[in-house]
């Protein structure tokens, strides 16, 4: 694996990881809301 | 029937290059058909628009991003069951995974946990009728669309055409708690619409399906023939845009957009029915009438659904 090949795969990796960190911390954030929406509704 | 339609019946048996690369993010939305996504969210939207009664804004969101997961989800399961003739299909070449971007069996999970995940989010966030709904939904555009009918009669789109209309009962269970005659209407609006928008579409990339191996009406029973089905289809569906209004839950200012846009629709599928043919029944004027109509049902959808929703938020 060339070093650009290696940089590229690190990039998409870390996408990755991003992502499912934004969509876990999304789940929570949603969870939150939904608890206290249905607790004024 | 060619060859390959006949031995097309089993799905996603043919095993796919996978690059090995991780994937990038996009790729997994991707996986989610997002353009199909925008019409069941909108007409979502609008059947819990139009229920009586009111949901919280967050758990309004909530539920809206519930049926958009849900779809996303089910279109998910659909692209690994079909990788094969995603693969053939020019297309569809270029989504994930027949390009080698995400593995099929990555797929397949992913589709299955977002599927249980909107479904138990519905439930608990709103009420469990919408996510018994949800869920059916789901599966029928999983087990009876994709897995039964696709690949094995003409009448894929007709039945399976089912699945895409259960949005907005879905929306209209989530504020309401049940399923009553208004949804069903909104349902069978969708229902009688997505025939002749899916095969106005298919009289022009008809190829495709046929490389497929995919039983579309125009491959089987012909060019003719899908324009007589359909003129009748639209028939039916122009008359039935204007049942909201004669139930009593839309106004006049609905039934005039209806009416209107049903007689546009019955214009584009009379200018089909009448197109210049051959005598095997090919348009000789490279389906021009067929891409007209296909713009046009969706703008029909769209603004038929829109004047429903408008007419509930401004007049009412």
């Amino acid at each position: 694996m060339t070093p650009d090949e290696r940089a590229a795969l690190d990039r998409r990796r870390r996408h990755r990881n991003w992502a499912m960190l934004g969509a876990l911390g999304g789940l929570v954030v949603l969870f939150y809301f939904i608890t206290i929406a249905k607790f004024v509704h | 029937m060619s060859e390959a339609m006949a031995d097309n019946t089993k799905g996603g048996s043919a095993p796919l290059p996978y690059s090995g690369d991780p994937s990038e993010v996009r790729d997994w939305f991707q996986l989610l058909k997002p353009r199909v996504m925008t019409l069941v969210v909108f007409t979502g939207l609008v059947g819990m628009v139009v229920a009586p009664g009111h949901l919280h804004p967050v758990l309004a969101v909530t539920a809206i991003l519930c049926i958009a997961v849900a779809a996303g989800a089910a279109g998910a399961i659909n692209m690994w069951y079909d990788r094969d003739i995603d693969a053939v299909m020019r297309r569809t070449q270029g989504r994930p995974i027949p390009a080698g971007k995400i593995e099929a069996g990555a797929a397949l999970s992913y589709g299955i946990f977002l599927s249980v995940m909107s479904v138990v989010v519905m439930g608990l966030a709103t009420n469990w009728v919408a996510a018994a709904v949800l869920a059916f939904s789901i599966c029928f555009y999983v087990f009876v669309y994709t897995m039964w009918l696709k690949r094995r009669t003409p009448q894929n789109i007709v039945i399976g055409g089912a699945a895409g209309a259960f949005p907005p009962v879905i929306g209209w269970a989530a504020v309401t708690g049940s399923v009553t005659l208004e949804p069903l209407v909104l349902f069978a609006i969708i229902f009688f619409w997505t025939p002749p928008h899916f095969w106005a579409l298919s009289l022009w990339a008809h190829a495709d399906y046929e490389r497929a191996g995919v039983p579309m009406l125009p491959v089987v029973a012909g060019a003719r023939e899908t324009r007589r089905q359909i003129l009748l289809y639209t028939i039916l569906l122009a008359p039935l845009g204007l049942a909201p209004w004669l139930l009593g839950f839309a106004g006049p200012a609905y039934a005039v957009v209806a009416g209107g846009l049903g007689l546009g629709f019955l214009y584009c599928a009379t200018t089909v029915w009448r197109d210049q043919q051959d005598a095997t029944g090919r348009s000789l004027t490279n389906d021009a009438p067929a891409r007209r109509t296909f713009r046009f049902s969706l703008l029909y959808l769209a603004l038929l659904f829109a004047a429903l929703a408008a007419e509930h938020l401004v007049l009412r």
